[in-house]
């Protein structure tokens, strides 16, 4: 049992507040990442939840204790940095065993320990290498090692995948997802990769300037941002924004006019509205489809050709919008193609950034990484 | 087309690698002449130190008839190994205490710093640019009042306080260099700040500590003024011994160049054992 509680976490340096105000529930075993642009905090709170950083108001709570004033070592957590921070001149077994040495734990049973955490991370053979003679992918995992060894409540991982290769993230991330399912802990993820957050994540944290912007499941998160920050920053390639006016109102949402002259109806709810309001557009690449009569058009700049599928950058008046077509689409540089989208898969923002609720909860939104797993998968039985 | 143009390039890179071969040369000539130029005194000094004492105010040679008669001399008229001891004490002491004094406080201006770290660190070094002579006689007064006029504490406590900014300053470099990532995972590991120190930061800072406390003892070794102004006989160190042969019976540059030999000889011989430890350390932080 592991849960964290943030209330009201501010941090200040000096006169610069970098952390305002943030509250967080993280449920037990649950894996937790904290995404954001880099200079939004999100190193900063993770580390003042490790106890590296103290924090200047506000109460961290382990398990419904209050842990502000405990050190690092004693909070139950073990971290995973970001540089790996293995010391240098250890052995693979010495830095996995560095904390039981430091508490007085025998040899033989810290040995036993360090091979239990070094198969679970097929390690063994290196066990006798110093940090120097391994990959980054090596390094990587006895920095993992070294948290697991701790039996630690909350697993924290800064950026961990940072400074691999884009193949070796990919294998890391899933190994860290079956680690996260093999381990059963709660785990806290520090990341400005947006596909990390969305593979691994349980809960994504998207944090800005300091505080939370949104908290919620992928799914939530890129279905139905509650802004402009999160539509732009959850979903890869960024999603599209185009100034429209609003025509009316129904109840089965607001029917809008577009750049081009065209009007379309989006699933909103739009009741707070005042008439001719200037709102904003926002739809994904990847939900704007070519059609013949459809009410936006504009001239291709660039295509990219990926094989499965096409990108389309396609100049519209200001605003270079991207397309994700089919793979196979004929069209050519200089084209100019018409194209619309579906009422439900469409967002709009207000002159504030916020967007209008939609009326129309998608399927899939409280979806967690976990429930796509089989029922009566063997990593649902705690071990 | 080929052969003509192998043909054009084949000479000119030879007269290339000609002119470069040439440069080498004439650079390797000039520093090996630069070097011989700084070590010329030290040569002439041991040279001298083989010669009788006619020879060594006669019209200089290289070509005489090598003697140890000024050594047996030196030998018999006092003893060198008190002196010696003397200096190994005063150097690794004076070493020892400003490295236990200076490693703490390198630490906390490193990794906690304050607004005021900088300016501590500057004004530490500014105090190295006072001519020691200013403060002679106050020190020499408080020496005199609590007895450690000629004691090799007094020399100790001198030569440490002497060091400090130095060796504060060097420590302070090499502890910036460490990443600080690896002092939080073992904070996150459960070391306290003595096991973060003597688990992770001494070990990964050895080849810098290691190169500041070598610094140390050559400066202390090779100190004179506060050596020669604060002992007599008891607690004198070599640099005192060397200064006794140029005084009152007159100057006797065979005896007084066997005895110097004799007192650089030990820190000589460890300067050339650890060079290659006191570059890496010197040009630690220069070359990142």
């Amino acid at each position: 049992m592991a849960t964290l509680q943030l209330h009201n976490i501010t941090k200040r340096f000096g006169d610069t507040e970098v952390i305002k105000g943030i509250d967080l529930e993280v449920n037990d075993r649950e894996f937790v990442v904290f995404v954001g642009p880099s200079g939004c905090g999100k190193s900063t709170l993770m580390r003042m939840i490790a106890g590296l950083e103290s924090a200047t108001d506000g109460d961290i709570l382990i398990d419904g204790q209050r842990i502000n004033d405990v050190g690092p070592a004693d909070r139950g957590l073990a971290m995973v940095f970001q540089s790996y921070a293995l010391y240098p001149h250890m052995t693979v077994e010495g830095n996995m065993g560095f904390s039981m040495r430091l508490a007085g734990v025998p040899k033989e049973e810290r040995r036993a320990k360090v091979l239990e955490a070094a198969k679970i991370l097929q390690l063994e053979p290196l066990l006798d290498r110093k940090p120097k003679a391994l990959s980054g992918g090596q390094r990587q995992r006895v920095a993992i090692g070294r948290a697991i060894v701790r039996n630690p409540s909350i697993f924290l991982f800064d950026e961990p995948l940072s400074n691999l290769d884009a193949a070796l993230r990919v294998q890391m991330r899933i190994e860290l997802a079956r680690l996260h399912d093999e381990l059963d802990a709660t785990m806290i993820y520090v990341t400005h990769d947006q596909i990390e957050a969305m593979t691994m994540a349980d809960k994504i944290v998207v944090l800005h300037d300091g505080v939370v912007e949104q908290v919620g499941s992928p799914m939530a998160l890129y279905h139905h941002p509650r802004n402009r920050f999160v539509a732009g920053f959850i979903g890869s390639p960024k999603m599209n924004f185009l100034p429209v006016t609003l025509t009316r109102v129904t109840p089965e949402g607001v029917v809008i006019r577009m750049p081009g002259g065209g009007e379309r109806s989006v699933l909103v709810d739009g009741q707070q509205l005042e008439a001719n309001a200037s709102l904003e557009l926002g739809v994904r690449p990847e939900h704007l489809v070519l059609e013949e009569q459809g009410p936006l058009s504009g001239e291709i700049k660039v295509l990219e050709r990926l094989g499965g599928q096409t990108s389309l950058y396609v100049q519209m008046d200001d605003e270079l919008i991207t397309i994700m077509a089919d793979g196979d689409v004929a069209y050519r540089v200089n084209d100019t193609v018409r194209f619309g989208f579906a009422p439900e898969r469409a967002h709009l923002f207000d002159a504030g950034g916020q967007a209008l609720s939609s009326l129309q909860q998608h399927p899939l939104a409280g979806l967690t990484r976990h429930d796509n797993r089989a029922p009566g998968s063997s990593s649902e039985e705690p071990a | 087309m080929t052969t003509l143009s192998s043909k054009t390039t084949a000479p000119r890179s030879v007269s290339g690698w000609r002119s470069a071969q040439s440069k080498r040369i004439l650079l390797t000539l000039l520093g090996w002449s630069v070097a011989l130029v700084i070590f010329f005194p030290i040569f002439w000094m041991i040279l001298t130190g083989f010669k009788t004492e006619t020879a060594a105010i006669a019209d200089p040679t290289l070509i005489f008839s090598p003697t140890l008669e000024s050594y047996q001399a030196v030998h018999a008229r006092s003893g060198y190994t008190r002196f010696a001891l003397n200096s190994v004490a005063v150097a690794f002491g004076s070493t020892f205490f400003a490295l236990l004094i200076a490693i703490p406080s390198a630490y906390a201006m490193a990794f906690l710093p304050t607004k005021r770290t900088k300016g501590t660190l500057l004004w530490m070094l500014s105090t190295k640019m006072l001519p020691s002579v200013g403060v002679l006689v106050p020190i020499y007064l408080i020496f005199r009042d609590v007895g450690l006029l000629d004691t090799r504490t007094g020399l100790i406590i001198i030569y440490t306080l002497m060091n400090l900014p130095i060796v504060v300053w060097m420590l302070y470099t090499f502890f910036k260099d460490m990443p600080k990532d690896i002092l939080e995972a073992g904070r996150m590991d459960g070391a306290s700040t003595l096991q973060e120190v003597f688990f992770l930061l001494l070990p990964l800072t050895l080849p810098g500590i290691a190169s500041t406390g070598l610094l140390s003892i050559i400066l202390s070794w090779n100190e004179a003024f506060w050596s020669l102004n604060l002992t007599t006989s008891k607690a004198a160190p070599l640099t005192a011994y060397i200064a006794s042969f140029s005084s009152p019976e007159g100057l006797f540059w065979a005896k007084l160049s066997a005895a110097s030999t004799m007192a650089i000889a030990p820190i000589l011989i460890l300067g050339w054992m650890t060079q290659k430890q006191m570059v890496r350390g010197l040009t630690f932080g220069a070359v990142k």
